[in-house]
């Protein structure tokens, strides 16, 4: 596998004009004469998509859900960040970047974060422009909040609900290129395989879950822009329909996949309740500025936490750490508190939670003050768990959030294969080993409008392309591969259930196998044990899993069970990724790897690279490559909480 | 946390050529805790189990802002809660041994498609139609070169927090679309970015509305009820106002 990333020469401010510069353009009236396929409507998707047929290209772009409208971006709350420096106080693109950068504990490729950095600013121009409703001060101008890992207020919003009014934005400007007749919208289709013809990306297979149909799409050009896979783990703030199989096709036909084991666990999320949960909720982590973190001292404590007094309950962040106490960043967060409930510490019915008490910022600042900063969240927060923050502290548990793993790609956003691109959360590009908040949202719509459309036209600008259809044998092979697999799928249907599992039964016993040995703390010991365990997973999927219907109407059981399948084989990379990563970085602690006072331990001399993995045939192990990083701009330091 | 047993009356149809019909299920132990949506996966877990069909619904972010959710349950669309989806809406709001009727949204312009799943492409069109400002990527202008009040922008994002879930045409006794196209049409009246194309706008949605057959507002106030999102009625007077002053102007 080559990987070449094709990093523009020249100093780093310069590097996207040079590059731009040197790209082969396609001529406006040649564009329509190629076609692109996307796949996803998020913030990435949906903006190509868009900008890609504005600019004159044709444009078939897929969703899988009913409506381009739904994609998991509408979910985000906090805001998007951008180098405006509108506040005046010290921001710049090389902040940005830096900010970045450095969040993503030095595991992020320097002249793509300074790309981002530098068209973050033309995102809000743009989105302005759109009518999305940002927060504006008295006077009119743009409002900012600040947000974590940044002393600058450079964050837009508009209320808790930024992503949906950016992902409107973009359907908005998707919507009027589907009305203008020159992208071709297709919903409720499911990715199901990427057509490789003569070592090109020439289009996909998809299954209509309206009909059942397995259908070929031809095209010059793939982007794919399908989003994280955060629920391999099954329970996540993922949406249920969010899932890698897009990505995993991908590698299988050749893509590279850069750090699987890089994940995103939030530690302010709303606990699991009980068996039958489906998704967790994410609570805002500026909670943590007036909450305070707490756990019975006494294992196995039952007693309502009015009922403990002060002196048997364990301010634990407080204590481990006095400087920044309940402020460490998310990772400490998150693993302290699994600590903590491991060591059977843990609160409510399930023993997997921890409490965040206003008790004492409530007698300090007042109700009123406390419920004006934080009403709508404990309002939400009520609404889910019929309890009231106000008179009894939250509880909450750490949750998978986002992944910065996903498909390799080169400074042009192209994977290994060429023709195919990957935007959006389902590339690795720009977050390293830990993303910030307010980052996806800026990535998502930066590689969408900005970025994506230049890679295009010096692909179809540099390479000659053959007459292609869909009756070629590729895409007959592709799409035979996928009948075979559905109906290897259906095959324990004959019979009835008796004696068989459920998708989702599987899918939790894969997800437990994840979050117990490749989550927020991993060890050499437990994933070995998971890296053995897996294999008698799949095959329980294979021998008994039961699937109702049949493959020739909407079955939203198979559906499940074609992402399920996906991610026990994606589970594989993800495992033997974090096992060869024997260091802490980013988002992950790797126990081995810790300073003298158990804080993450980075190793820059064995480390500092990608890690990529190539897939080798079902059977095979997958091989390692790797991209090295260089900081030519930057100094990789330790972070500290001192 | 308690549970309760319940008896659910749910719309089964194989698909939108066929009859459709209630079917009675039972489902005991159901822990108050659960989304409402969490209770149907537990039913269609004990489906599966017993060899029979799961009901099919449409669900995706379960935390109320992806719009794929609802459904009509005991005859008020996303059910008894007020401001909230489907997905949000807890079982410790029904009693032990409710009896409880889940039926799809309907209207002319959402063929059913399985059971509780519909196709509400007909919302698309009519944002398809005019419901954006046209502009290309690239080129804008600053955004602050834009001033717009804060006044002006929270009115808007009143009018932009609609999610597209369709809950307004269900509840309609019109079946009007009037509520979710009177959203979109606010929203970029309100703001400076949407004047060139104002008069078009609500020339041309309101026609598309029409087209895919949707009815005409009585001012019933029903959409407004069971709207998630808590979007006022004031903006189908908005819409109103706009398209009048286009068809008389323009038309």
């Amino acid at each position: 596998m080559e990987l070449n990333a094709r990093v523009p020469a020249g100093p780093l401010e310069k590097k996207w004009d040079t590059h731009r510069f040197s790209n082969k353009l396609v001529n406006p009236a040649n564009r329509r004469k190629y076609t692109a396929i996307v796949v996803g409507t998020g913030l990435a998707g949906g903006s190509a998509a868009a900008t890609l047929a504005e600019q004159g290209y044709t444009v078939k772009a897929f969703c899988i859900q009913d409506s381009p409208r739904r994609a998991h971006s509408i979910a985000a709350q906090g805001g998007i960040n951008a180098a405006k420096n509108y506040q005046n106080d010290g921001d710049s693109v090389f902040r940005l970047f830096y900010d970045t950068i450095k969040g993503g504990d030095f595991r992020a490729r320097e002249a793509n974060v300074y790309r981002l950095a530098q068209v973050s600013t033309e995102i809000i121009d743009q989105c302005v422009a759109q009518g999305v409703p940002f927060a504006r001060e008295y006077g009119g101008t743009l409002a900012n909040r600040s947000f974590g890992g940044a002393q600058v207020s450079r964050t837009f919003y508009a209320r808790g609900q930024t992503g949906q009014q950016l992902l409107l934005g973009a359907y908005g400007a998707l919507s009027r290129q589907i009305h203008a007749g020159r992208v071709k919208m297709f919903n409720r289709r499911e990715m199901m395989d990427v057509v490789v013809a003569d070592g090109r990306a020439r289009g996909i297979t998809v299954r209509n879950i309206i009909t059942g149909e397995i259908e070929s799409h031809e095209a010059d050009v793939v982007i794919l822009a399908t989003g994280g896979y955060g629920n391999v783990y099954f329970l996540s703030t993922n949406a249920m329909a969010s899932n890698v199989t897009a990505a995993w096709r991908a590698h299988k036909k050749g893509a590279g996949f850069a750090n699987p084991s890089f994940v995103q666990i939030h530690p302010t999320c709303i606990p699991v309740h009980g068996d039958y949960q489906s998704k967790l909720t994410l609570m805002s982590e500026s909670l943590r500025n007036d909450g305070r973190v707490w756990v019975p001292k006494k294992q196995g404590d039952t007693r309502l936490p009015a009922d403990i007094p002060e002196e048997e309950r364990d301010y634990y962040l407080e204590n481990k750490y006095p400087s920044f106490g309940n402020l460490v960043p998310r990772d400490v967060a998150s693993r302290n508190a699994k600590e903590q409930c491991d060591l059977g510490k843990g609160v409510g019915s399930t023993r997997l939670a921890v409490y965040l008490d206003f008790a004492d910022a409530i007698k300090r600042d007042g109700e009123a003050t406390i419920f004006k900063k934080y009403g709508n969240l404990f309002q939400m927060y009520q609404k889910i768990t019929d309890s009231d923050p106000m008179k009894e502290p939250m509880m909450i548990y750490p949750a998978v959030h986002y992944t910065m793993g996903g498909l390799w790609v080169d400074y042009d956003l192209m994977t290994n294969i060429p023709g195919l691109f990957a935007i959006g959360e389902c590339n690795f590009s720009d977050h390293g080993a830990n993303r910030l908040g307010a980052s996806a949202l800026m990535q998502g719509l930066a590689d969408g409008y900005f970025i994506i459309a230049t890679s295009v036209a010096h692909y179809l600008g540099t390479n000659k392309l053959d007459n292609i259809s869909v009756h070629d044998q590729a895409f007959i092979d592709s799409k035979r591969s996928v009948e075979d697999r559905i109906a290897k799928l259906l095959k324990n249907s004959s019979g009835g259930p008796a004696g068989k599992f459920t998708v989702d039964e599987i899918h939790k016993e894969l997800g437990k196998l994840m979050w117990d040995n490749c989550g927020m703390a991993r060890n050499k010991e437990d994933l070995e044990k998971a890296l053995k365990e897996l294999p008698a997973i799949k095959q329980k999927f294979w021998d008994y899993v039961y699937i109702p219907g049949d493959t020739k109407e909407i079955n939203q059981s198979l559906e499940r069970a074609g992402r399920v399948a996906d991610f026990l084989e994606f589970a594989e990379i993800m495992i033997r990724d974090a096992l060869t990563r024997e260091e802490s970085c980013g988002c992950h602690l790797r126990e081995e790897s810790q300073t003298e006072e158990n804080e993450a331990k980075r190793d820059d001399k064995k480390y500092s690279h990608v890690s990529v993995w190539e897939y080798s045939g079902e059977d095979a192990e997958p091989k390692l490559h790797i991209e090295p990083l260089s900081f030519e701009n930057v100094t990789p330091s330790q972070r500290s909480y001192k | 946390m308690s549970s309760i047993n319940l008896t659910l009356k749910i719309w089964r149809q194989q698909n939108s050529d066929a009859l459709g019909r209630l079917e009675t299920y039972t489902l005991d132990n159901v822990n108050t805790d659960m989304s409402f949506l969490e209770m149907l996966d537990v039913l269609n877990e004990k489906l599966t189990k017993e060899s029979k069909d799961p009901v099919a619904f449409d669900h995706d972010c379960r935390e109320g802002i992806c719009g794929m959710c609802g459904a009509i349950v005991d005859g008020v669309a996303h059910g008894p809660e007020k401001e909230v989806t489907l997905c949000q809406l807890h079982m410790r709001h029904f009693k032990d041994g409710d009896s409880i009727v889940i039926e799809p949204f309907r209207s002319r312009a959402y063929p059913i498609k399985k059971d509780l799943l519909i196709d509400r492409s007909a919302l698309d069109r009519i944002i398809q139609a005019g419901g954006y400002v046209s502009v290309n990527t690239g080129g804008t202008i600053d955004g602050n070169a834009i001033p717009i009040s804060s006044q002006k922008a929270e009115l808007a994002m009143d009018a932009a927090a609609c999610i597209g879930c369709g809950a307004c045409v269900a509840s309609c006794p019109n079946g009007a679309a009037m509520l979710f196209t009177s959203a979109k049409i606010s929203q970029l009246a309100l703001l400076p970015q949407g004047q060139v194309e104002r008069k078009q706008r609500a020339l041309a949605m309101v026609e598309q509305m029409d087209k895919e057959g949707f009815g005409n507002c009585t001012n019933a106030k029903e959409c407004e009820a069971v709207c998630p999102k808590g979007i006022s009625i004031r903006n189908i007077a908005r819409l109103n106002r706009e398209y009048l002053l286009a068809a008389l102007t323009e038309g």
